[in-house]
């Protein structure tokens, strides 16, 4: 683990860091935190754990365990990353970790709306783009500095138009991607959504019986 | 765009705005929380200092890091205990209503609320686990959450979402006999591809989809995100209304009548439109199981695990990764493999007609010497009505350990592991590397009866042989 994690709040607009690259399809979040790192009541120590049997498994190899890539923000993957299950814990670790933003062909939808909620934006680029980033990376440092408000990043001798949903881009430049706050601003309407559906009252045992347990 | 489909009046009526980045809010019908993901959701709203805004609108169970062997508290293991011991004072709390272990009404969450009810056409319902599309079985809008979102349902009962488009997958026919709901759904992932759903909602339609009973469907639409779609679903039918009636949340006399004249309305239309639509044939499925890491790797019973060169260029990076893995060979048969473990359970296949189908195939034989089987009851209503019927003492009888509900080896959170490469005929779910507790631990996927016939005879077999 390195410098000390802090996590996103409020507007993200740039994040620059030096690229990883993490080759494979159908990376699933069982393989990015497995499950026994799952017993835990907060996300503190997942960084440490993420990838942990591929790790281990690589004996050092494994790109999170490469001397050269121990400062890396920026995840480079194929396609289909994060598929599987919906637990948060992955892109949490991947972030206590050190990653700020991940570029890949494409995302499973749960992951990517993980990683909107938790302030990692997820970047698409074609297949080709993604190896081209992948080889540039196997022989040198890659360092991007990825501007959000333009979708586009750049480093020394390459640019990239990065492609990101519209909303989740907005989401980002304006902080409403930490959506809590956001979403009460519309209590009245919320109020009223409860009040006007049809199937609130058809089950009266869940509203009345205040008295919990079994 | 969609239009006019189940998926489109339910995400409508459920609309509460559109956000400033321009997403939809969505209102969340009912809530469901369990150990593993709520934790860290209840520990942001006392941060935010957020109360939960409609406590009646969330249940909770406890289903993922229960032991299946010795139920008895404290558990053995601290931070199992840990987790249980935070759900139940979070839910005493925020006044949220908790089947814990002994209720009664302890199970996998997503068996729990359809056996009582509170799953209900109509609804959207979210949880903080990725098999919560399983609840689209009945024609509700259900789909898997993350932590973060865990905690805006719990603060303001809505999410920000974008809306998804709607894939029609029609299945004409029906499925021959020995082939299951599994083996159906094994096969539209296969066809399709684990991506294939992201960014949509899969609606589950024709003639093969019809014939199913309740259980069938959500084992169904349970795997939908196992082909990428956070959410499938099924128009609801007579088959859907009678499932219902009389359950402990079953809207009751009157409030029956409505909610019944209003679920009729819910269906897709007949001239809806969708976002794409595709067919296949039911008739044509074989009992299938999975020879990869993906579950979309599969094949069926008498095919031979395909030649790299057989694949699209997109799948043959992970099938070099699975033949490595799996230790298996391009060409091999799937047929005979060797299995060390036999698992029946999870939230895919943990239901009551999936354990009288595997008793079935079990009664009157052995499991094979070679092989560890056991059957992990979806529910504490699923064990009592197996009890019920003798289908424990046929497990029992046969070899097979006959254990306490929860997700047990799917996910492998409790002491149900694999032990290093052991090979699994699972009735669960993933087949992802690791995933059932050994980090080189091997996962076939495949239905219940297929699972029983493996384990009689030790190695992956054709459960149609044992059924005639």
């Amino acid at each position: 683990m390195k410098s000390e994690f802090t996590q996103p709040i409020g507007k993200i607009s740039n994040i620059n860091g030096q690229c990883i690259p993490l080759i494979g399809n159908d990376i699933d979040t069982d393989r990015i935190i497995p499950a026994r790192f799952l017993k835990c009541v907060n996300f503190d120590s997942l960084g440490e754990s993420v990838f942990e049997d591929d790790r281990k498994t690589l004996k050092g190899k494994h790109p999170f365990d490469l001397e050269e890539n121990k400062n890396a923000s920026i995840l480079i993957v194929n396609s289909n990353f994060g598929c599987g299950s919906s637990r948060e814990h992955a892109p949490q670790a991947l972030m206590r970790w050190g990653i700020k933003a991940i570029i890949g062909e494409s995302f499973a939808d749960i992951f990517y709306s993980n990683c909107i909620a938790i302030g990692i934006p997820c970047f698409t680029l074609p297949k080709n783009s993604i190896e081209e980033i992948q080889n540039y990376c196997d022989n040198k440092f890659l360092f991007l500095e990825i501007d959000l408000k333009n979708s586009f990043a750049k480093a020394k001798d390459l640019s990239l138009n990065l492609e990101i949903k519209e909303s989740s881009r907005k989401m980002f430049l304006s902080g409403e991607w930490d959506a809590t706050s956001t979403l009460l601003e519309n209590e009245n309407l919320i109020e009223n959504k409860f009040n006007e559906l049809p199937y609130i009252e058809f089950n009266t045992l869940l509203i009345v019986n205040q008295n919990l347990g079994p | 765009m969609s239009q006019d489909t189940l998926f489109d009046k339910v995400w409508d009526l459920h609309k509460v705005s559109s956000l400033p980045g321009g997403s939809d809010q969505i209102f969340i019908g009912l809530h469901l929380i369990h150990e593993v993901t709520s934790p860290q959701a209840f520990g942001a709203l006392k941060d935010k200092k957020l109360k939960v805004k409609f406590p009646d609108r969330t249940v909770a169970t406890v289903d993922h890091i229960v032991p299946t062997d010795n139920q008895s508290r404290p558990f053995k293991d601290n931070l199992a205990e840990q987790m249980i011991e935070t759900l139940e004072k979070n839910c005493l709390e925020h006044k949220i209503r908790f089947f814990n272990i002994g209720s009664g009404n302890q199970g996998i969450v997503h068996v729990v609320a359809p056996e009582l009810g509170l799953t209900q056409p109509g609804m959207t319902i979210a949880c903080g686990d990725s098999h919560t599309s399983t609840h689209g079985a009945f024609g509700s809008i259900a789909f898997g959450i993350g932590t973060s979102q865990v905690r805006d349902v719990l603060a303001t009962q809505t999410l920000a979402m974008n809306k998804l488009k709607v894939r029609q997958i029609w299945c004409d026919n029906t499925l021959s006999k020995g082939v299951y709901a599994k083996d159906l759904v094994l096969h539209i992932i296969n066809k399709l591809g684990v991506k294939a759903g992201v960014g949509f909602a899969y609606e589950f339609a024709g003639p093969a989809i019809h014939e199913l009973s309740m259980e069938e469907r959500m084992t169904i639409c349970n795997m939908s995100i196992e082909g990428g779609a956070r959410c499938g679903y099924i128009n609801p039918d007579e088959k859907t209304f009678s499932y219902i009636k009389n359950k402990l949340y079953a809207p009751k006399n009157e409030h029956w009548d409505r909610a019944l004249r209003w679920w009729e309305s819910l269906k897709s239309d007949e001239n809806s439109i969708y976002d794409d639509v595709i067919k296949l044939d039911a008739s044509k499925v074989e009992p299938t199981v999975t020879w990869g890491i993906t579950p979309g790797q599969s094949i069926s019973i008498n095919q031979q695990i395909p030649l790299l060169d057989e694949l699209s260029p997109n799948d043959k990076l992970v099938a070099e990764e699975a033949y490595e893995y799996m230790s298996f060979k391009p060409g091999q048969l799937i047929k005979d493999t060797p299995v060390d473990v036999c698992f029946i359970g999870s939230c895919t296949n943990g239901r009551i007609s999936d354990l009288r189908v595997a008793a079935k195939v079990l009664k009157g034989k052995k499991v094979s010497k070679n092989v560890k089987a056991f059957a992990v009851p979806g529910s504490e209503k699923v064990a009592t009505k197996a009890k019920q019927e003798g289908l424990d003492q046929i497990f029992k009888d046969s070899g097979f350990q006959w254990r306490e509900p929860g997700c047990s080896m799917c996910l492998a959170m409790n002491s149900d592991k694999l032990i290093g490469n052991q090979v699994s005929a699972s009735s669960s779910n993933r087949n992802f590397k690791g995933r059932q507790g050994s980090p080189s631990g091997r996962t076939l996927l495949m239905s219940p009866a297929m699972v029983a016939a493996a384990a009689i005879n030790g190695k992956v077999s054709d459960v149609r042989e044992f059924i005639n």
